[in-house]
């Protein structure tokens, strides 16, 4: 397999399917590991980092449930490259930003992503569609257990796992869930649902990156304590906070059916003809138009598109996939009118 | 020159934002200034808590200083509070007295009680709620079978032994 060959399949997590997927888009379970007495990353001298890369690769490459994968150096990769991977959720911008001694593996159907010296020395990631925080557990429950066979990980008896920031100490587990939210946010009651989501010690993020204002309706959701809970019970605790998120976000949209049809179908109708007909288009517009074709499909509005189609051009109109499409670097303004193009073809005649 | 985001009052921030692997200068008025440092703030929640924590540090009065140097990475401590990262395994170690308020302020606790790596076990495993309930009860079911071998209750006696079999059991299944 070679990075090329993401670029025709659909990414596990994007395929619309699993439990609640009408709401909850993906789940995912990250787990940080570091190398008994070996520095952090960002310490490390060249030959060790070069050190420290090589042993974690022979590791995962000897791991059974990592059979099948592809194994990367950031150095190997253009910019383009990076950020394609960085689009489809499998590599941080920070492992990016300074490639050296940096690697990463990705599973055959990029469920699984391994990141080499990016803050920790390891962080691994399961990534499912809809609403499966217990499978990707187990999935990377599995996968930890092996490489720990392999490789001694910096353990305390009284702080569990020991990472480079203490945020991660513990279990050096983070739980996410993203979800699409469109109706709190028309009801305007976004707000309050994630202010009672940050007292309970949970962090929300938008869908590109942190800290930016979510973009089309996502939010993802995570567990902010990794330390003095088990694995278990963090994976409950989210999954407690989320059935309730699920459920004001289905409270909603039926409040909306039902006393506000005609403007819900409006914005609805609007959104789907602006992509249909649209030459140029940026790629803010975009995302807001498709969370409402997305709502749209998800309610029965739009009919005859399917809802892996919708996801998949979330991801494709993103610049380095249009990028990678075309073949050839792109400017932001021929970007725009690629784009258009692509979302025609794709839901236009 | 106007505000790079409202495009209405005169820029008097200037600020260099990396965005996609590029550069990008970014012009603000005040008020977009305040705006975003706010959003960035929420981003770097750690710098926060590590400001807030300086009082409580002094409070404690530590054994070591700020400036004292952990022997495995020859990072200090306050060079972490400048960076948010620590730069070994044993920097845990070297600024415990610094990091374990700061680790219960994160995460209200300052002890492990997940998996741990390989044939090891955590000692603290035994205390998650339930089984701490079940350790004190049968704890309990010992002394009750005790006394109740030295009062020569033997019907009753093997009636707990079973009990303590069973908890045994499940204890293990576990
Ligand atoms: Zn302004
Ligand atoms: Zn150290």
């Amino acid at each position: 397999m070679k990075i090329d060959d993401l670029l025709n399949q659909t990414s596990e997590w994007l395929k619309g399917t699993g439990p609640n997927s009408d709401i909850v888009i993906s789940s995912r379970v990250r787990l940080a590991r570091n190398l008994e007495g070996v520095v952090f990353p960002h310490l490390a001298a060249k030959k060790q980092g070069q050190e420290t890369l090589e042993k974690i690769k022979d590791a995962l490459l000897e791991n059974d449930y990592l059979k099948n994968s592809v194994f990367l150096r950031l150095v190997d990769l253009n910019t383009i490259d990076k950020q394609f991977l960085i689009e489809r959720h499998l590599m941080s911008r920070e492992l990016a930003m300074k490639p050296e001694n940096k690697g990463m593996l990705i599973s055959q159907e990029e469920i699984i992503s391994i990141m080499i010296n990016e803050e920790d020395h390891l962080r691994i990631q399961i990534m499912k569609s809809g609403f499966d925080l217990t499978e990707a557990w187990n999935i990377i429950n599995n996968i930890d257990n092996a490489l720990s066979e392999k490789l001694t990980f910096a353990f305390s008896d009284d702080l569990g796992y020991l990472t480079a920031c203490p945020t991660n100490v513990g279990t050096g587990m983070r739980g996410s869930v993203m979800l699409h939210l469109p109706a709190l946010v028309m009801t305007k009651q976004i707000n309050k649902v994630l202010a009672a989501i940050a007292k309970l010690s949970f962090t929300t993020r938008g869908l590109y990156g942190e800290g930016t204002q979510a973009a089309g309706n996502f939010f993802q959701i995570s567990n902010q304590v990794s330390l003095g809970q088990n694995e278990a019970e963090i994976i409950e605790n989210i999954k407690g906070i989320i059935r309730q998120i699920i459920e004001q976000e289905n409270m909603a949209r039926n409040a909306l059916l039902q006393n506000n049809r005609q403007i819900l179908e409006d914005r609805i109708f609007r959104s789907f003809g602006v992509l249909k007909s649209a030459y140029i288009i940026n790629s803010a517009e975009t995302i807001e138009m498709l969370s409402m074709l997305r709502l749209g499909q998800d309610l029965g509005i739009i009919k005859n598109i399917d809802r892996r189609m919708i996801n998949e051009l979330f991801i494709l109109t993103q610049p380095a996939h249009l990028q990678k499409i075309e073949g050839k670097k792109l400017t932001p303004q021929e970007r725009d009118v690629r784009r258009a193009a692509l979302i025609r073809e794709k839901i236009g005649q | 020159m106007l505000c790079d985001i409202c495009n209405k009052n005169v820029a008097t921030v200037h600020l260099t934002e990396i965005i996609d692997d590029q550069m990008a200068e970014l012009h603000l008025c005040e008020n977009c200034a305040r705006q975003k440092s706010m959003e960035m703030e929420q981003q770097f929640g750690l710098a926060d808590l590590l400001a807030g924590l300086s009082n409580f540090g002094e409070q404690v009065e530590p054994q070591v200083t700020m400036k004292q140097k952990c022997n495995l990475c020859g990072m200090t401590y306050e060079n972490f509070k400048k960076i948010g990262r620590l730069g070994c395994s044993e920097c845990y170690k070297s600024f415990e007295s610094y990091l374990k308020p700061l680790v219960k302020k994160i995460h209200g606790s300052i002890q492990h009680i997940g998996k741990a790596p390989g044939k090891r076990k955590p000692l603290a495993a035994v205390k998650t709620p339930k089984q701490k309930e079940k350790v004190v009860s049968l704890e309990e079911l010992k002394k009750q079978l005790q006394s109740a071998v030295q009062n020569e209750e033997f019907e009753e006696a093997a009636k707990i032994r079973d009990k303590i079999r069973e908890l045994e059991k499940s204890g293990e299944n576990k």
